[in-house]
């Protein structure tokens, strides 16, 4: 007897569910990003509470109720004024240039748009010779830029007048005797000192980072143990510890004669702060080259030195774009530290400014703040777009 | 042809074999820095001896003759020395960045975990918060919280009034005290047992639900031992706690506790600033497990919470514990700009006033270099301890 058959097979097709109602458009967008759920709603309930809370003060203050013009702080003082931009724009070339002599702003100027000129060839990722470009601006450029923001010693003169004799040059001549005196550094300050001590720390470290990096990698035992104490002893130190010791340790080590310049000990501890942290972000490029491009470069029979220079260096070096861009970031950010050594930075020129007398009132310690915060936010945030552009190309090469 | 043959026969000279070399070097680099240290040691000798720098540690125990602000043991000018004040700034040191650690941990996985929200605002309010605050120097947000924020609020007379008998003006935030009379030291012995019994309790409870793949409630006898326990006692020995709540006196407040506006700006200062960069280090660390762990466990039907306790966070964790102890040690490190609004760290009051009234450059700045290198690899020691015992085992 043969089991009772159970098995179902239907016969017609089951009825066509309704079409989902929001799928696309913007309905379904808001409803699937913005009310997907009851806590969801509900923080983007708060979201906009507190967007609507935030925004109409924030905007009055900054453009509204601003005082975009005035000749001193009266306006400013006023009850319900904003922002007091006028104090900005009164005091923008001390922000930007400190006490630097009104006459030779020029200087500064030329220095500043050669320094941004060789910066975009070397970053600007199409751009040719780049070796041109690192040669300009690591070795000639600190010097021009020295001799442009200090003026010329008796060693440039002596070096011109040289010149001057030799081509037989009145120009040349008058250039030795006349132009570009001595501007002290206890008159710099402004901007342009804080990109001078963020430039001079990418340019000193870079170099001295890739000698730590392949020191710390060494075979030979002592080069590796004394690269791996600095390094993890300045890394270990907050860097207003490194700058106080440059400060006033520096000049106790050498010889009275020798006792560096009041900016150049800051600029001394910044240097070596950043090399060290330089050589971390290199030797995760260098660990990063695949152990197979050091066998096929021995294996051709290059030698230890042409193997780092031809083959290992430039890829680890490429790979660490971003690495480096964003050290610079935050090594820009720190350049903000050097006014605990009495140097008069960005920061310290708005930080001064604000006690002015003719200016001084509710609004101005906030204005002054707020002015810095975007001048750092747009470099910053350029600077951090370009690394992630920088590391989206880098994987499209990679990518398989 | 012959010339080729030479040009690839092996050369072995004598200055280019490896270990020669290396020796030069290294030879090399030896000398060099012998001679420094031993020019630097001869200079600083001189130097110091003709500027009248102290070069031992005599100043250690002399009297201060300065006040700091804020300090957590008795501290005067006239009775304490040098090396008190050393202790009082190590201290602070120590307090803001332990309340540092703990605020920016809990704010940057609250930022983290709100940037990777399903909901789009949420998502954007915390990539703003994330980008305007890493993109700013620390210190002048430091500056923005303390000269634009907490200086301009109203003196004591206007004080604003917080709940709780908490006041906040610009002297600072005065807050009621407690007095713990006799008994309240069992109560925090019973916090203790508390915690104790409740980690046994768990413990027991794993080891059962190993054994017998069912184990016993934890979670509500813990909360009991924990909070219901302490207070019992408390309640036992008659509430023997009365707060001092601070009283408006001529043109300050006495009584209660006080927290210097200084404290609050830094404290808020680095643990916002922090909170962004461990906010990225969470978000990225949970984009690190691969999507096919979450369906995986949806697919063995675990819960989408128990997902994120038991499947995501444990391997999120292996890629955020290491830059996790970076930005505890920056925490601790940009402690240091406290010298910019005068809280009294490590760096202003030792490093600050001690080395200006002594002139004891070289011992002074040794000395903090060293306390912060201490911490530092004491931080990463405990760090690393941690990240071992959490990291899975693989095979």
């Amino acid at each position: 007897m043969p089991p009772p058959q159970r098995t179902f097979v239907r016969s017609e097709f089951s009825p066509a569910l309704p079409p989902p109602l929001n799928v696309a458009g913007p309905f379904a967008w808001v409803r699937a990003n913005l009310f997907n759920s009851v806590l969801s709603s509900i923080l983007t309930l708060l979201s906009i509470a507190f967007i609507l809370w935030i925004t109409p003060g924030l905007v009055r203050w900054l453009l509204i109720d601003a005082v975009w013009s005035a000749p001193d702080g009266d306006a400013c003082r006023a009850p319900g004024a904003g922002a007091c931009w006028a104090y900005v724009r009164a005091k923008i070339t001390f922000f930007t240039y400190g006490a630097y002599p009104r006459d030779a702003l020029w200087r500064v100027d030329l220095t500043l748009v050669m320094g941004a000129g060789l910066a975009m060839w070397l970053l600007w990722p199409d751009w040719p010779r780049k070796g041109i470009a690192a040669v300009l601006f690591f070795a000639i450029y600190p010097v021009v830029a020295f001799i442009l923001l200090h003026g010329m010693g008796d060693g440039s003169r002596a070096v011109v007048n040289a010149a001057a004799n030799a081509f037989n040059s009145d120009v040349l001549r008058d250039v030795a005797r006349n132009s570009l005196p001595i501007i002290g550094t206890h008159l710099w300050g402004g901007i342009f000192v804080s990109l001078l001590v963020a430039t001079v720390g990418i340019v000193v470290s870079l170099p001295m980072g890739v000698l730590l990096a392949l020191g710390r990698q060494s075979r030979a035992p002592f080069i590796r143990f004394f690269c791996i104490v600095l390094i993890e002893v300045v890394r270990g130190v907050p860097l207003i510890t490194v700058l106080f010791m440059a400060n006033t340790m520096l000049p106790l080590f050498v010889p009275d004669a020798w006792t560096p310049d009041r900016l150049m000990r800051p600029l001394i501890g910044v240097a070596l702060f950043a090399s060290v942290y330089m050589a971390e972000v290199v030797r995760g490029g260098l660990q990063a080259v695949p152990r197979g491009q050091h066998e096929g470069a021995m294996a051709l029979g290059l030698s230890q030195s042409k193997m780092m220079r031809l083959i290992v260096m430039p890829q680890a070096l490429t790979i660490v774009i971003p690495g480096i861009v964003n050290s610079f970031i935050a090594l820009f950010k720190d350049t903000t530290l050097v006014a605990i050594v009495g140097v008069f930075d960005f920061l310290r020129a708005i930080d001064t400014q604000r006690l002015d007398p003719a200016w001084n009132g509710p609004t101005i310690s906030t204005t002054g703040y707020a002015f810095a915060a975007m001048f750092y936010f747009v470099f910053c945030f350029a600077m951090s777009r370009y690394s992630l552009m920088m590391e989206r190309r880098l994987a499209h090469g990679r990518k398989r | 042809m012959t010339d080729q043959v030479h040009h690839l026969a092996p050369r072995t000279p004598l200055l280019t074999g490896e270990r020669i070399r290396s020796a030069i070097w290294q030879i090399a680099l030896l000398v060099g820095l012998v001679w420094l240290a031993w020019s630097a040691v001869e200079n600083a000798a001189r130097n110091m001896r003709a500027r009248g720098i102290p070069t031992n540690f005599d100043f250690w125990d002399r009297t201060a003759g300065f006040d700091i602000n804020a300090s957590l043991i008795p501290f005067s000018a006239a009775n304490n020395t040098y090396g008190d004040a050393f202790y009082v700034g190590l201290l602070n040191t120590l307090l803001v960045g332990a309340c540092g650690v703990v605020l920016a941990t809990i704010l940057g996985f609250l930022i983290g975990i709100a940037r990777l929200s399903s909901n789009w605002m949420v998502g954007r309010l915390a990539g703003g918060y994330v980008e305007i605050v890493r993109n700013t120097p620390l210190l002048l947000q430091l500056l923005f919280w303390y000269n634009a924020v907490l200086t301009p609020l109203p003196g004591p007379r206007q004080s604003l009034e917080l709940p709780g008998g908490v006041w906040l003006n610009n002297r600072g935030l005065f807050m009621p005290s407690p007095d713990f009379g006799p008994g309240a030291g069992w109560a925090g012995i019973a916090i203790l047992a508390g915690i104790v019994g409740s980690i046994v309790l768990n413990r027991l409870s794993n080891r059962k639900r190993l054994s017998t793949g069912k184990g016993f409630p934890v979670l509500f006898p813990a909360l009991a031992l924990i909070f219901l326990l302490p207070i019992a006692v408390f309640m036992a020995f008659g509430s023997p706690v009365t707060f001092e709540y601070p009283q408006l006196r001529g043109f300050n407040f006495t009584g209660g506790a006080r927290v210097v506006p200084e404290f609050v700006a830094l404290l808020l200062g680095l643990s916002l600033y922090t909170a962004a960069f461990i906010a990225e280090i969470v978000r990225a660390g949970i984009l690190s497990v691969s999507r096919g762990q979450t369906e995986a466990s949806s697919a063995l039907g675990v819960s989408s919470g128990l997902t994120m306790r038991l499947i995501v966070i444990p391997q999120a964790l292996r890629v955020i514990i290491p830059p996790l102890t970076n930005q505890y040690l920056n925490l601790i490190k940009n402690s240091s700009l406290a010298v910019f609004i005068g809280y009294p760290d490590l760096v202003q009051v030792f490093a600050g006033t001690v080395l200006n009234q002594t002139g004891a450059a070289v011992q002074v700045i040794a000395i903090t270099m060293a306390v912060y290198l201490v911490i530092s690899l004491l931080t990463s020691a405990f760090m690393n301890w941690f990240n071992r015992r959490i990291a899975l085992k693989e095979r």
